[in-house]
């Protein structure tokens, strides 16, 4: 009975959809308030609607009612209740219905918060929104339905993939969601606009927010992606260039350009076509990434076409929303007028620059996912992998990494390069210090190692001299530069802190993509094995019956020069339903690194195990650096500008002088 | 050409862009990729002769497809889908008896190795195939690829992507059992 709720919600949810899509958009071209507030009231109903349904779906998975099918195949009555779920998302019929449920979900915020958005604008916004939401609900009603009933029901399920029972992973996807779709707002204000023929500083304005929050969101989800590879894919790996990595970085990409045209948009009121653009192929490279992500089998862009029905409508879907998009742009985009002038070397051309860079990212990882697919349709095969994308990176990551640290510091419309650089001196100096140090712990090679350390204490030591440059730290009295501190808005302390992790992340992928230590032997109970200066002692290996799993445990014993310092437990799981092994990697983190153990099989000839233990350098600070960009997110976001519908509370800054330009 | 249309046809470039990058796709719709029949279907796999992982190993040529109905795979350490794979061709080469080969594709070799302690090795040779030459005549798409070979070392049938449990139990198993007959 539950789950026919939840379908019929859902069949209710798409008719809510059609009213919110035509009601606001034929109001907006008549000027007619009563039918644009309809659509207000329909996304709302909306949001109400998937609830239920998504809720339906929930408690079939909690209870695990077998006689859903998509339980069945997903889940099993001894699964953990944390996994049972997150198994709700953990398939492509649930999480498309996660999805849909978080389109809702900003439709009825824009909606609810939206109140100082120009009525017409706001309609055209949630009529868009609701086209989405038309296209994807019917996507979900004609091809993937959630609540489709098995009869007989079996005794009991197919389990989840154990890969993805892990706590790190139950939660990655509800980001990563919230990331993609987040940009599907950006996306409506694009279109909104286009229809509207205008874009002015205060669209700029309306639109940041939403962009934020969807880039908070998906860094945080690619962060939590990576970091389960990192634990779970057991060898401490943590970015494969895989086709279903590549499809998050991709919106990421664009969607960080998107993030920094908008502020030219609103303080200089210049860049409007190239933003407009840069949000409609965002939300294009969103949609892209989740079929690439949610399209049946499990990674790869194999995956792609495997069920053709859903294919051809994933097909019809981008098409529908990006051609939609690009041809309202090809033919509106003209009549938005061109803004302010300024010269190549300013903020404005700072950050021009960090677009094309981005923006050309994003394109090399569009080609190097998608091109075995284009290749293939004119019968030439070729493969592209990791070897290419680590060859590329460095040559646009460095020039990206050395516009970020200088982009704050110029001001706008002009600046003079040269006494920006004299004022940078600190920077280069802290920069070669760290050099100097990683020369010094590690050595003179490899070389690509030292240029990693240089980007990374040039873009964190940057982030941290444009702070104290901002409140004149050192050159005023410290009671003074606090008190400015205190009044910088919280979106330049937003710049700063995101920029720093940004180091931070950058110094961690340095640390152990070029300094890793590993080492392969077979232990026997009480044998030592010595890393990075840690001693390992094997200490008892015993088997375990685990909720749905059964495993075989190794005990470990870490000391370091005699002292006990942490004992550790590596794993390998066998999940006889699934008929698949995992292992679990045992990690003694400090903050600087990572002492990484894997248990491998039984040594078939004299007795012990092959046991793996590897040494990270500096691999925390990945995901520290991450959290730290998720954090500048949100200090941006809660810059009182931003608020959306508050009125300003404080009066003005506590001197003009203080109020940086942005 | 004057400057006004200049720019509006620069506007329509993003379009054409998306559509020709469309077509592709729709092209690529038509086709089952997991099934895109090798060119080799049938007839004998490429002349190849692979060095071994290190020094001394044995390597993989392809003399050694030949008298035995075998599985080939192209696999890679930095290839995320190939571990999830993995165990099924453990179970293949222990539980099921099947002759497994390997291109270990545009790899380091250190890294296979650790790959191969750590997930444990099916394999009864394995070739490095560093510059990824040899997957070109193979028309390997992406890895991980499987490859079914009869006794007279002629392809039989390709596989695209990470092997599943019903891929093993519906059509490669019984297609090796078919062809041993």
């Amino acid at each position: 009975m539950i789950p026919e709720i939840g379908h019929y919600a859902l069949v209710l949810a798409l008719l809510l959809a059609v009213a919110q899509s035509v009601m606001p958009l034929v109001g907006a071209a008549r000027r007619d308030v009563a039918w644009m507030e309809t659509g207000r009231m329909a996304a709302f109903a909306q949001l109400a609607a998937i609830t239920i349904s998504f809720a339906a779906l929930m408690q079939a998975h909690v209870v695990s009612d077998f006689s859903v099918l998509n339980v069945v195949n997903n889940s099993h009555s001894a699964k953990p209740m944390l996994y049972k779920v997150s198994g709700v998302w953990g398939n492509h019929e649930g999480s498309m219905l996660l999805w849909v449920f978080m389109l809702a979900l900003f439709g009825a915020a824009v909606a609810g918060f939206g109140r100082n958005i120009p009525p017409t604008l706001k309609a055209r916004v949630l009529g868009v929104q609701g086209l989405i939401g038309v296209g994807f609900l019917l996507f979900i009603l004609v091809t993937s339905n959630p609540f489709a009933r098995i009869y007989p029901a079996p005794i009991d399920g197919n389990d989840l993939n154990p890969l993805l029972q892990d706590p790190g992973l139950a939660f990655h996807p509800p980001f990563l969601y919230l990331g993609y779709v987040g940009f599907s707002v950006a996306f409506s204000f694009a279109v909104g606009a286009l229809i509207e023929g205008r874009v002015d500083p205060a669209w700029g304005r309306w639109v940041r927010p939403w962009t934020l929050v969807a880039w908070a969101s998906l860094t945080m989800g690619i962060a939590m992606g990576s970091w389960w590879a990192y634990y779970e894919l057991g060898w401490g790996g943590w970015w494969f260039w895989d086709p279903v990595e590549n499809a998050s970085l991709m919106p990421w990409l664009a969607g960080t350009a998107l993030l920094h045209s908008a502020i030219v948009v609103e303080k200089r009121d210049a860049l409007k076509t190239w933003t407009i653009l840069l949000a409609i192929l965002t939300f294009s490279l969103s949609l892209l990434g989740t079929f690439l992500v949610r399209s049946g089998v499990l990674t790869s862009v194999h995956a792609f076409a495997v069920d053709p029905q859903r294919g051809v409508a994933v097909l019809g879907l981008l098409i529908l929303a990006t051609g939609g998009g690009l041809l309202l742009f090809a033919l509106r985009a003209h009549v938005l007028k061109i803004g302010g002038l300024f010269s190549p070397v300013s903020r404005e051309g700072a950050l021009v620059l960090n677009n094309l860079l981005l923006s050309v990212s994003a394109a090399v990882v569009l080609i190097g996912t998608l091109m075995p697919l284009l290749l293939d349709a004119f019968g030439h095969k070729i493969s592209v992998g990791a070897p290419y994308f680590n060859f590329i990176t460095p040559f646009l990551t460095i020039p990206l990494v050395m516009v970020m640290a200088l982009g704050p510091f110029m001001p706008w419309k002009r600046a003079d390069l040269g006494g920006i650089l004299s004022r940078l001196w600190g920077v280069a100096l802290l920069t070669l210090v760290s050099v100097m140090l990683a020369l010094w712990l590690a050595g003179v090679k490899p070389v690509m190692a030292l240029v990693g350390i240089a980007m990374a204490g040039w873009a964190g030591f940057g982030a941290v001299w444009e702070v104290a440059d901002r409140v004149k730290l050192f050159r005023v009295p410290l009671a003074d530069s606090l008190s400015r501190a205190r009044g910088l808005p919280l979106g330049a302390w937003g710049t700063a802190v995101a920029h720093g992790g940004m180091g931070i992340a950058i110094a961690g992928m340095v640390g152990t993509t070029f300094w890793l230590a590993e080492d392969v032997r077979v232990m026997k109970l009480g044998d030592k094995a010595l890393i990075a200066g840690y001693e390992v002692t094997l200490d008892k290996v015993e088997d375990l019956r685990v909720a749905n799993y059964q495993t075989e445990m190794g005990h470990f014993s870490v000391r370091r020069d005699g002292d006990l310092i942490s004992t550790l437990t590596a794993e390998r799981r066998w999940y006889p339903v699934a008929k698949m092994q995992t292992t679990e990697a045992a990690i003694h983190t400090t903050f600087y690194s990572d002492l990484y153990l894997v248990l491998g099989e039984e040594n078939p000839g004299g007795g012990g195990w092959v046991v793996r233990l590897y040494h990270h350098p500096l691999v925390p600070w990945i995901w520290i650096g991450s959290l730290v960009m998720v954090l500048g997110g949100c200090l941006s976001l809660s810059d009182r500008r931003l608020r959306v519908g508050v009125p300003a509370r404080r009066a003005a800054p506590v001197s003009p002088a203080l109020q940086p330009a942005e | 050409m004057s400057a006004v249309t200049r720019h509006r046809l620069l506007l329509l470039l993003p379009l054409a862009v998306f559509l020709i990058l469309g077509g592709y796709f729709a092209l690529g719709l038509t086709k089952d990729p997991s099934k895109l029949p090798s060119m080799l279907i049938d007839k004998p796999a490429p002349t190849f002769a692979l060095p071994g992982l290190s020094e001394g190993e044995k390597g993989l040529s392809n003399a050694d497809l030949t008298g035995k109905v075998q599985l080939v795979n192209v696999f890679a350490s930095w290839c995320a889908p190939c571990r999830v794979e993995h165990p099924l061709l453990m179970r293949l080469a222990k539980e099921d008896g099947v002759t497994i080969h390997a291109i270990n594709y545009k790899d380091k070799p250190e890294a296979a190795k650790a790959f191969l302690d750590q997930m444990g090795n099916p394999f009864t040779a394995i070739g490095a195939d560093k510059d990824g030459r040899v997957a070109i005549d193979f028309g390997v798409y992406g890895v991980p690829e499987t490859y079914v070979i009869d006794r007279q070392g002629r392809v039989r049938y390709r596989h695209v992507g990470p092997l599943m449990p019903f891929d093993v139990d519906e059509t490669i198993l019984p297609m090796i059992r078919e062809l041993s007959k």
